[in-house]
Formats: structure tokens, sequence, C-alpha cells
């Protein structure tokens, strides 16, 4: 067999493959910690969640500098891919039957760019504060001195409007987990004909557990069932 | 029965395409599909007009020749099943089937629904083999190979090289077809030698010609006429690990 010179893994189509599965896979464990984070508003806990995390400055620059180079990967292999894809492919049959593929697979693109026009508004509304600025934690503290952030997520959500923002969002990060989480683990090889109903099944479910813990805060904010 | 058929009409690679309509009377159930078509086609040729082109040979569901889309299925929608080996009896009186050529940038309509599949070719040549000295048979049983290793080697190498995996596909990707061959040659000894230069030849070459990228849709192993599973490309995604150690 002739030596050749073959592609980079940022170039070569199962490389790409596996480092959307790496970055997607750490993404998601950063829903999950995220989730279990936001979940301290049940009990009122989110303000003191939130000073106790602001204490740990390294870890939380620390996970900023490993997630964001991880999402704009993620991001722009996933651009580039799905043009390839989309240029491999230009024309669809005059019937369209699909046999395995699903809503959700065939537009991850889609749930994609949601996700990530969700993220630069979250951040700028959350992290940033600029969206609502008189609701800002970083301007009003609670009554034990703290930024006064589980006042600025309600005061947030209470808006029917933005909780729609919120849910549809979350939606379509619902989508993209009920293919990618399933999808990661076939493209790490971390698959064989035994484990694959098992993990397209576990990856389904892990996608409706993160947004069913997601979802259920601004739909029991907008219902005036947690106060703060 | 009496059929409409809307085929898909295309003189050259350049040429615009379009569906034509056809009507196929008097087909009988056990007529195989290859069969109505050429009944069809005599009907065309009766009138003066061009037969459709497809391809076909071995017509007992080996050779991986013949490819058509039928109403949006490679091979049409029964499991298993080249479109050789599709009967008439699958369909019912007064069905419209359309049927078209296996659609990827990788695969340039020659004529209406004959495809150029050389990129196959091609990609076996960019490292689907082994290396081996001629000269004396070796011993049967020289090299033993654990029976699991024949089994998955044995299921890899169904694969019959049709392009069905490639046409369901919608990012146009080989990615089925490659990992089939590279399990085939990975699972046996003799093929482990060269696997890491195998894999990455392949892979690269996949690309290079045109097919699009893996996103794990699965509509390639629904397609495939000999079962062939997407548990090979998880194999393939493994092997390709490997070759960087």
């Amino acid at each position: 067999m002739p030596e050749t010179v073959s592609r980079g893994i940022g170039s070569s189509t199962v490389g790409r493959k596996i480092l959307m599965a790496v970055t997607g896979q750490m993404m998601i464990l950063f829903a999950v910690i995220h989730v279990v984070g936001n979940s301290t508003i049940y009990f009122s806990g989110l303000n003191s969640y939130a000073e106790h995390l602001h204490e740990l400055v390294p870890l939380v620059w620390a996970t900023r500098f490993v997630m964001l180079p991880a999402l704009l990967l993620h991001v722009f292999f996933g651009v580039q891919l799905a043009l390839e894809n989309n240029s491999a492919k230009e024309s669809g049959y005059s019937v369209n039957t699909n046999l395995r593929s699903t809503f959700a697979s065939r537009n991850m693109i889609w749930s994609g760019t949601l996700i990530a026009a969700f993220l630069v508004y979250h951040l700028m509304h959350f992290t940033f504060q600029v969206i609502s600025p008189e609701a800002a934690a970083s301007a009003n503290a609670d009554a034990l001195g703290r930024p006064d952030v589980a006042g600025m997520v309600i005061y947030a959500l209470r808006s029917y409007v933005v909780s729609l923002v919120y849910i549809f969002s979350l939606t379509g990060l619902f989508l993209h987990l009920a293919h990618g989480a399933q999808s990661s683990f076939q493209s790490l090889g971390l698959s064989n004909e035994g484990a694959e109903p098992a993990i397209s099944k576990g990856g389904y479910s892990v996608a409706l557990v993160i947004f069913i813990a997601y979802v259920l805060i601004p739909v029991l904010v907008v219902l005036g069932i947690v106060k703060g | 029965m009496d059929l409409t058929l809307m085929v898909w009409r295309q003189k050259s690679a350049d040429a615009p395409g379009k569906l034509d309509q056809y009507a196929a009377k008097g087909i009988s159930r056990e007529m195989s599909f290859l069969e109505m078509l050429d009944v069809v086609n005599e009907g065309i040729v009766k009138a003066g007009g061009d037969p459709i082109a497809f391809d076909h040979d071995c017509r007992e569901g080996i050779c991986g020749t013949c490819s058509q889309v039928i109403n949006g299925v490679p091979h049409g929608i029964e499991e298993r099943t080249t479109v050789c080996q599709l009967h008439m009896r699958h369909f019912k009186d007064g069905d419209t089937i359309y049927i078209e050529p296996w659609h990827g940038k990788a695969f340039p309509v020659v004529r209406d629904l004959i495809v150029d599949r050389s990129a196959l070719d091609r990609l076996i040549q960019s490292g689907g083999y082994v290396s081996v000295h001629t000269g004396g048979v070796p011993d049967a049983n020289a090299i033993l190979i654990p029976k699991g290793d024949a089994d998955t080697a044995m299921d890899a190498a169904e694969c019959i090289g049709c392009g069905a995996c490639v046409a369901a596909c919608p990012n146009g990707s080989a990615m089925l077809f490659v990992a089939a061959k590279v399990t085939q040659l990975a699972s046996l000894p003799q093929g482990r030698v060269e696997a890491s230069e195998r894999v990455r030849g392949m892979i690269d070459k996949m690309s290079d010609e045109g097919f699009g990228n893996c996103s794990n849709h699965y509509e390639c192993q629904a397609a495939c006429p000999k079962g062939v599973k997407v548990s090979f490309i998880a194999k393939l995604n493994r092997e390709y690990m490997k070759s960087w150690f």
C-alpha cells in the first residue's frame, strides 16, 4: 500500500466527526451541571449558589476557557460539515421517504442555529445583564446583600414573551440532543450492534431529562408557582 | 395489472433531466421490477422512442449493478432486496411508481437511471485491499482466526458495492461502504498489517471524491440490500482513532 500523507484530524471527515462528538459531549456535561445549579431556584437557593459559584473564580474562568473553544469548534465544524453535505447531495427525490433518519437528525444545523442565537440572548440577559438592566442582579441586592440573581430570573420569566422564547429555544436544544447525544457515541466508536438500541434510547432519554429539567423553570415561574 | 411510471429521463451528465410519464399495462405479479421495465422498454422501442437506460447484470441480487430509487427508496421499500429481486407483487394495480437514479455529487448521471459509480472503485483502490506476495499457496490453517472475527469479516464482506447507502444518505456519504471494507479487512490478521494506511487512505479519498460526511442518520443501513450494519461505522471510527497511535 503506498505511503501517503493523510489529512489531519481537523480536515478529515471522520476526524471532524470525532471533534463534533467530543465538544458536543463536553457541552452536554455543561448543560447538566448548569441545570443542577439552576434548580436551586426551587429552594430559594439561587442567590446563595450564585454567590458561592463566583467565589470560585479560577473554576469559573477555567470552565469558560475550556467551554468557549469547544463551542467555537463545534459551531465551526458543524457549519462546515453541513455546507459540504448540502453540496454532496444537492437534491432529494421526488418522493420523500425517510427510513431511519428523524426530524431531529435532519435539522441539526437549524436546531444548532436556534441554540446559538438563544445563547447570545441568554448571555446578554443573565450574564452581561444588558437586556433588562433595571432588574440586573449586579444592580439589585437581596435581603442578605447578595446580587439578586433569583429576582432577575423571575422578573424576566414572568413575561409570557420571554418565557416563550426560553421554552421555544429549549425545544431546539431537545431536538439537537435527541440526535446528538446518541450520535456522539457512534462517532466515538463507542457502539456496536448489541449496544446500539440502548444507546439510541439512552441518548433520547438524556435529551428528554435535560429538556424537562430546564423547561420547568420558565413554566413554573410564568404560572406563578415559583416566586423566588 | 396496470401501472403509471414516472421515470427520470436524462440524455447525458450535462443535459437537464426530467420525469416522464409511461403507462405499464398488463404487468404480471410474478415479474421482477426489471422485467416490468423490459416490457415497458419494448413498447417504447416499438413506438420509435428511446428505451429507458438502466444498469443491470446478474438479476439475482448479488452483483450490485442495478441501481434505481423507487418511490424515494434505493432498491425500493422491500427490506434487504435489490431492484432485480423486487417483484411486482409488492405493488397494486393502478399504482404510480417514481423511478429515479442514485443522487449524489460523487455519482454523476450517465444516462436516465444509470450513474457513474467508479468513485467506489477508486475508494477500493485507495486502500480496500491487502498486499500479499504471490507464490506458493499458504496452508489453509496456517493462520488461525477466531470464529467471531471470521463472522464479523463475513458480515462486512456482504457488501455488493451497489451504492444504495450513498443514494439513501441525506449527506451523500459513503461511510457504510468504506466501513464495510475496513471492518472486513481489519477483522482478519492478513488485513491488520495495513489497517492504519487503509482506514486513513479510504477516509481521505471519500472526501476527495465528493462524498459527504456521515452524521449518523442510519438511512444507509435501512436501504442496504445486504443488511450491512452501521455498527461497522462505529468500528471504522475506532480504526481511525487507532491509526493515530
